[in-house]
């Protein structure tokens, strides 16, 4: 029981990082039309960039600092090279974010070498935030702040930790989903931004200069990715093949929630961090299944890679199952609107 | 997408294209012999293979506006398809002929077209770029983990010499595997631009541009992408099996993300509007992941960096500024601009040598400076941990830059003068 909560907050804080990916993703595509391919080579290089001021300054500089940095790149980005394309039609426009995260893994393993990079959390991020001791039964349940003393952990009780890193995890994400609901729906800038999305040219006669506003929503967009990159960077590894192994799985996620839809983001965000999680955390096989039936198994079969295979080890298929699925149940998305 | 600016179809057709199919047919067969050591030959026979995947991949993005992440899928499916039937002909006693192994990667890929094509041809634009850049990362990761069909890390190995010799024919030479390739890659490219002529190949260049209106006047966009899906399937399958006869062997990159960015990057830079582009761009692939990969160990970085300026300022690729070219000089009066163009020509190859020694330098100084070796460019030595190569490469690019400026307004002012009918941009 303790296991499961555990593995279910694990699940959860670790969506939760993906929605600060996926947030800014939807929010670029629903206002500019652009899916920035290049998204999670701003979280990459928000991971190294905190890796590089963190040794330097100090984590919480770093937190701050980094993605601030990587935001104003995006926006540069956004001025200086898809500004320019932007005349010429989508499939540019997400070809030269295609080409970018190209340039931005070159420079990265460049700069920062091929090998990872050993970011670890502060001190104060070490070690569990709370403990989970289990008994045998279902009521048993207790916890304690911090670790738990390694007496309780004796005999039949079970001590179940979690990370530190991973409440913290949670505790941005959703201070950020907050501080994004509020900024969007309640200041006059969120206005503009809700305005511009489904509206630009109106806003532009206006007199709103739309073309800042995606500036600085692109801006934004990378700087959350940053964030996200600064405490995934610390909490798992800072390594050059980061990029593409949240990248394919932030697109999954904004496909299935519905391209466009905020709230969809994030239900798939929860729902792909827990599938993913729990999974891995399942070592079970089809052949295991196939014995508790009580089903007759054939030798051959047995020893075939299907039959043997954990459900830990189909977790890297599973997002990709579950998108298949959904655009063959729901070609929408979750809570997406547009068919196209 | 935007319809590229002239429609290569109508250009190249009727007796033309026959033209153009005998031209290439010449080139392949003078190729052999210029290029005779079994080096350039093996290169060769890639490149055939890289031209029936990129002209297959340009079927969807050129032809059907169809921005596919996963073409790698159906050349690599393909490819372990062909390698099975190959190794049970060689094992378990199968008569197929060696010379027919493409056929079975072609209709395998087909196969796979059909089965996967038909969830990722319900969508189109952004959300189908998704769903194959997922169907591709799904093949992928189960290539990892089916260890019985794909082999796992190692991957599959066949051997194409057995059975008994056709014709004398025993595949032992490279030669021999070249000839059979291009054979192959001439009939593909005429199919393929055959294709372009049918109906449905009109179909889906309107599909490209407004599956709106087509939907209007009683087509369905949806199962005009699916058909083309299947087609370029087809032509990615055939090349997957031509490259198991090539390299005798698969690894589970064939069907891995990085290959289906190539053939997307690769296509692009050739030019996804006109029907040579992609010929232009698998030569090109071939040739940097051959040569340029031997020579720096930035070509990746050059790629990236060639791929977003090409997006940037010529996004028709190689194949349409050689068209804007082959306009100029026609035109009356384009003398007068030779100047300027090659001022704007050389400084732009002097501003490239600069960034390149840059680069060069950084990439040494990073990865190499704790051997302390100088870096070997341009049949010099230098030493980076020296500030005069930097200031030499900076001084370079400056003034390529400088040349550029200067140059390109001339050539722009003299362009406008000449108040040509085709306004262009610049090369």
């Amino acid at each position: 029981m303790e296991f499961f909560l555990i593995s279910l907050l694990n699940g959860v804080s670790y969506g939760l990082l993906l929605f600060m990916l996926s947030a800014g993703l939807t929010l670029i595509f629903s206002m500019m039309g652009v899916l920035n391919f290049a998204h999670a080579s701003f979280y990459m290089l928000g991971a190294y960039l905190g890796y590089s001021l963190s040794s330097l300054w100090g984590f919480v500089p770093a937190l701050i600092l980094a993605p601030l940095g990587v935001g104003l790149l995006g926006a540069a980005f956004e001025k200086w090279f898809l500004r320019r394309v932007h005349a010429h039609g989508h499939v540019p426009e997400l070809l030269i974010t295609f080409g970018l995260a190209y340039v931005v893994l070159e420079v990265v393993q460049l700069l920062w070498g091929r090998a990872a990079v050993p970011f670890s959390p502060p001190p104060w991020l070490q070690g569990p935030a709370f403990t989970l001791i289990g008994g045998g039964h279902f009521t048993d349940l207790q916890w304690v702040w911090g670790s738990a003393p390694d007496a309780t952990c004796q005999g039949p009780a079970v001590c179940s930790p979690f990370p530190a890193t991973r409440a913290f995890m949670m505790g941005v994400a959703l201070a950020m989903v907050l501080s994004l609901w509020a900024l969007i729906t309640h200041t006059r800038v969120g206005l503009v931004i809700q305005a511009a999305l489904t509206h630009p040219q109106a806003v532009q006669t206006l007199g709103h200069n739309v073309p800042r506003v995606f500036m600085w929503v692109f801006g934004v967009g990378t700087g959350l990715a940053a964030l996200a990159g600064v405490i995934g960077g610390s909490t798992f590894v800072t390594e050059p093949s980061m990029a593409a192994t949240v990248g394919t799985v932030t697109f999954v996620v904004i496909v299935i929630g519905g391209l466009g839809s905020l709230a969809g983001a994030f239900w798939a965000s929860v729902l792909m961090g827990t599938v993913q999680t729990m999974a891995v955390a399942i070592d079970l096989s089809l052949s295991d299944l196939w014995l508790a039936l009580g089903l007759p198994v054939l030798a051959s079969a047995a020893t075939s890679s299907w039959m043997t295979m954990t459900l830990a080890q189909t977790a890297p298929i599973l997002p990709y199952l579950i998108l298949v699925l959904m655009l063959m149940v729901r070609p929408r998305g979750l809570m997406g609107t547009r068919e196209g | 997408m935007n319809p590229p600016p002239h429609d290569s179809a109508a250009r190249l057709g009727g007796h033309w294209a026959w033209r153009w199919m005998l031209f290439l047919a010449a080139l392949m067969l003078l190729a052999p012999w210029v290029f005779s050591s079994p080096f350039s030959q093996a290169v060769l026979t890639q490149m055939g293979i890289a031209i029936v995947a990129c002209l297959s991949y340009n079927m969807l993005l050129g032809q059907g506006g169809m921005l596919s992440f996963g073409h790698a899928v159906y050349t690599g499916l393909g490819a372990y398809m062909a390698m099975h039937v190959l190794q049970a002909a060689g094992s378990a006693g199968w008569s197929v002929p060696v010379s027919l192994i493409p056929l079975v990667g072609g209709v395998c890929g087909m196969g796979f077209a059909v089965v996967l094509g038909y969830v990722t041809t319900r969508r189109s634009g952004t959300t189908f770029a998704m769903i194959t850049l997922g169907m591709g990362e799904l093949v992928f990761a189960m290539s990892l983990m089916f260890t019985d069909f794909f082999g796992g890390e190692a991957g599959l190995s066949g051997n194409r010499v057995q059975g008994a010799a056709v014709w004398g024919i025993d595949f032992k030479s490279q030669t021999q595997v070249y000839v059979l390739i291009a054979a192959y890659t001439w009939v593909c490219v005429g199919l393929m631009y055959a294709f372009t002529q049918t109906p449905l190949g009109r179909l889906l260049n309107a599909v490209r541009d407004n599956a709106e209106r087509l939907s209007f006047i009683g087509y369905q966009p949806q199962k005009v992408r699916y058909l083309a899906f299947i087609i370029a399937g087809f032509f990615a399958g055939m090349s997957g099996g031509m490259s198991v006869l090539h390299f005798e062997m698969v690894t589970a990159e064939v069907v891995g993300a990085a290959r289906s960015g190539a053939y997307l990057l690769f296509t692009f830079l050739g030019g996804s509007g006109y029907f040579v582009g992609p010929i232009l761009g698998a030569v090109g692939m071939v040739l940097s992941s051959v040569l340029l990969s031997e020579w720096t160990a930035a070509w990746l970085l050059y790629l990236g960096v060639l791929f977003v300026a090409m997006v940037m300022y010529a996004p028709g690729g190689l194949a349409s500024m050689g068209e804007w070219h082959w306009r100029w000089v026609k035109q009356a009066g384009a003398s007068r601009l030779w100047g300027w163009y090659l001022g704007c020509l050389i400084s732009a190859a002097v501003a490239t040598l600069g960034a390149a020694s840059a680069i060069e330098l950084f990439y040494h100084h990073q990865l190499q400076s704790s051997m302390g070796q100088p870096l070997r460019w341009l049949g010099q030595f230098w030493a980076p941990d020296q500030p005069w190569p930097w200031v030499l490469a900076a001084v370079t690019l400056l003034t390529g830059l400088a040349g550029w400026r200067l140059f390109k307004r001339r050539w722009d002012k003299a362009w406008e003068s000449m108040a040509s009918p085709s306004g262009e941009a610049a090369p």
